[in-house]
């Protein structure tokens, strides 16, 4: 057995040289999970800029300019930054320890894949203390304000989408590579966590889809460089081949942010149930199924540029099918806590939350997706609302479900049960009063993107920041319990952790040593 | 096989798979797009060129042809059509004129582009001569007259009676390393 990882006895070079070279799937988990708080915290606190400055009507704390680029920055880093490598956090730590592997596949691509983030965030959070300022046009970059209009560290954003796109893809083959390739004998595919699967699944959106990301940035830097005129109609292009381009990216990007969610939420809820998952293979299904439908629904983010009402069609009816595998899902997880003895600690509070508030913005998604409807809903904060249920209750929570779930078994203490009560109820309350109002606000006109609004909007939009600041709070909550719980937590070394966990990495010791099978484990 | 060769063949199709998709979304979805345009004649775009084919004129319908100029974001230039209607026959060549004036004090080049509405017009409007086939150069405060002519084919849709073709003028002096004298 190799001996243990340095630790900070050995001192600080040895310790520091530890984090930067190591290729163990534990580290680089860790890694990736504390880069995804940072940025996490970092675009929580560009939301809370926004919701400040929309506290009252008229301008008070910032410039439009820079409001302008804090909604763009806050999407950016919370969907590129937090989301994303949070996810990819979790899949190295678990992954190997679900399915009996030792290690990644590709050690050393993973620790590349790691470090070239911090870089990539370093390059575009930097654009904001440059003249012209960060990017403003918005997290979907629309041509031509991303081109014509761009301030000049439009360059910098560029490369920066680039490095995250490659690290994103290394990231995705390792997966894809250690799933197909390193399963202990036994572990058939029919037989892998849930968590597994929806990862594998989302490796292949990814691996498919962040090229495409690459190229769209590709042509905007040549659009603005180096003369072409993808995007500019005054040579030939057009502006609306972008959204076809970044669309056709973008809807499969929201399912790669959910479906590691669903697969979170698969594990925890059967564990607290004391039931397994209900309709295991169904869950597969509708996995693959929804990875397969995100390919070619794109332009229902396009309703309103102009479309051949054939295609408005087309485009409303196949979003509206995704609702059927959704829908399966949702009723699987129900049937799961069905007559189960369900006890509601934190993992499990956060997801029964996921379900109930994903589905809301599931159903938020069906409103949008009528392709009459949408003409009225389009860029309003109905809009905002709806993804903010998807991906803040739904991501977001599903991976603070993961961190309380899975942290006794990485570091060998438990958490404060009542401190994650209570950051549970504080963040489920704030949450909703965040978001709630802002359905109504939209439904009653008000724009998304504006730093300022008509007097009409201003009740429900202070409810809306109160909420923000208490959803914030509850963020600082769950940092102080995740330190608290690592370094003075109540020490426990049972392997199982959770009375009805099932799956290997309850079968290790807890924590979970460095080096785990090494030998594979037998799967019956 | 082995798990570590089995992990690099993986990884050199994996990423074989992600540079496919790059060259995908810049060689391939530009062209597809232009191309799904072109034959669902949805975006209006016209085509280039048209050499004249004889062709009986329909004198049994009159089609009304209306045109738009627009200036792009800061174009300063006064961009109008002379006539802002015409009436005429399918398959007769009919010749009009834009007129621009470069008001300010710097030499500049502009481009029109076309668009054709409805839709299902676009192929069926036919210009054997247009400014838009080419950069219009016009020096401090020159003015010029910009000639168009078209023909409506007889095949044009009987539902259309009315197509409306819009210019949008766009500002293209500093994209081009083409100097304004050199094009005079």
């Amino acid at each position: 057995m190799a001996h243990g990882p340095a630790t900070l006895a050995d001192g600080w070079g040895k310790y520091i040289s530890r984090w930067v070279f190591t290729t163990n799937h534990k580290d680089i988990g860790t890694l990736y999970l504390w880069f995804s708080f940072a940025m996490f915290i970092m675009g929580g606190a560009f939301a809370m800029i926004i919701r400040a400055e929309l506290f009252q009507p008229g301008m008070q704390l910032i410039k439009p300019e820079f409001f302008n680029q804090m909604t763009t920055m806050h999407g950016l880093v919370m969907v590129f930054g937090a989301i994303m490598p949070a996810f990819v956090g979790l899949a190295n730590w678990l992954i190997p320890m679900m399915i009996g592997a030792p290690d990644m596949a590709l050690p050393r691509m993973n620790n590349l894949s790691f470090w070239i983030l911090p870089f990539a965030f370093a390059i575009l959070t930097s654009t904001l203390f440059m003249e012209g300022g960060g990017p403003n046009f918005g997290w979907t970059f629309y041509a031509p304000l991303s081109t014509t209009y761009a301030p000049d560290t439009v360059n910098y954003f560029i490369f920066g989408v680039h490095i995250m796109g490659a690290s994103s893809i290394m990231g995705s083959i390792n997966i894809i590579a250690t799933v197909m390739n390193m399963r202990a004998p036994g572990m058939t595919y029919m037989k892998m966590p849930l968590f597994v699967w929806t990862w594998v699944i989302t490796a292949f959106l990814l691996v498919a889809v962040m090229p495409v990301l690459a190229g769209a940035v590709t042509m905007m830097l040549m659009d603005i460089n180096f003369g072409t005129s993808f995007f500019d109609a005054a040579g030939g292009g057009d502006p609306v081949l972008f959204q076809h381009v970044f669309w056709f990216f973008g809807h499969p990007e929201v399912y790669i942010i959910i479906l590691p969610a669903f697969g979170v939420v698969s594990q925890i809820i059967p564990t607290f149930s004391r039931k397994p998952l209900f309709g295991y293979s169904s869950m597969v299904y509708a996995t693959a199924a929804i990875a397969f439908l995100s390919f070619v629904v794109w332009a229902h983010h396009m309703f309103t540029v102009g479309m051949p009402i054939a295609g408005e069609l087309y485009f409303m009816y196949a979003t509206m099918l995704i609702a059927v595998p959704t829908g399966v899902k949702v009723f699987n997880w129900i049937t799961t806590m069905y007559r189960g003895s369900l006890t509601f600690e934190t993992p499990m509070l956060f997801s029964i939350a996921f379900v109930i508030l994903f589905t809301f913005g599931g159903f938020t998604g069906m409103m949008l997706s009528i392709a009459a409807a949408d003409m009225q809903y389009h860029d309003t904060y109905f809009v905002v609302a709806h993804f903010h249920y998807v991906m803040v209750a739904g991501a977001v929570f599903s991976g603070t479900a993961a961190v309380y779930y899975w942290l006794p078994k990485w570091c060998g203490k438990m958490y404060n049960e009542t401190m994650g009560k209570v950051q549970f109820w504080i963040a489920f309350i704030g949450f909703n009063i965040t978001f709630m109002p802002q359905h109504f606000l939209g439904l009653a006109g008000m724009p998304r993107r504006y730093a300022d609004y008509g007097l009409q909007f201003a009740d429900w939009n202070m409810v809306s920041s109160i909420g923000a600041f208490m959803y914030g709070g509850a963020q600082i909550l769950f940092l102080f319990n995740v330190i608290r719980t690592i370094g003075w937590g109540k020490p426990t070394d049972d392997p199982q952790v959770w009375e009805g966990a099932e799956g290997l990495e309850w079968t290790l010791p807890t924590p979970a040593p460095y080096h785990t099978f090494a030998t594979p484990p037998e799967v019956k | 096989m082995p798990a570590r060769p089995k992990n690099r063949m993986l990884l050199v199709k994996l990423t074989a798979l992600a540079a496919a998709m790059f060259v995908f979304a810049i060689f391939v979805l530009p062209p597809l797009y232009d191309l799904f345009c072109e034959i669902t004649g949805i975006g209006g775009k016209t085509d280039g060129a048209y050499t004249a084919v004889a062709v009986e004129v329909d004198t049994s319908r009159d089609i009304e042809v209306q045109f738009v100029a627009t200036n792009n974001a800061t174009m300063p230039w006064d961009f109008y059509p002379i006539e802002e209607r015409v009436i005429v026959h399918p398959g007769e060549s009919r010749a009009v004129a834009f007129y621009a004036h470069n008001r300010t004090g710097q030499d500049m080049l502009g481009q029109a582009i076309p668009n054709v509405l409805p839709n299902n017009a676009a192929d069926y409007f036919h210009k054997t001569e247009c400014f838009c086939f080419n950069n219009q150069p016009l020096a401090a405060g020159e003015s010029a007259e910009l000639d168009l002519v078209f023909i409506v084919d007889p095949d044009l849709p009987a539902s259309v009676n009315t197509v409306t073709l819009s210019y949008t003028m766009f500002d293209i002096t500093d994209r081009t390393a083409v100097q304004v004298s050199q094009v005079q």
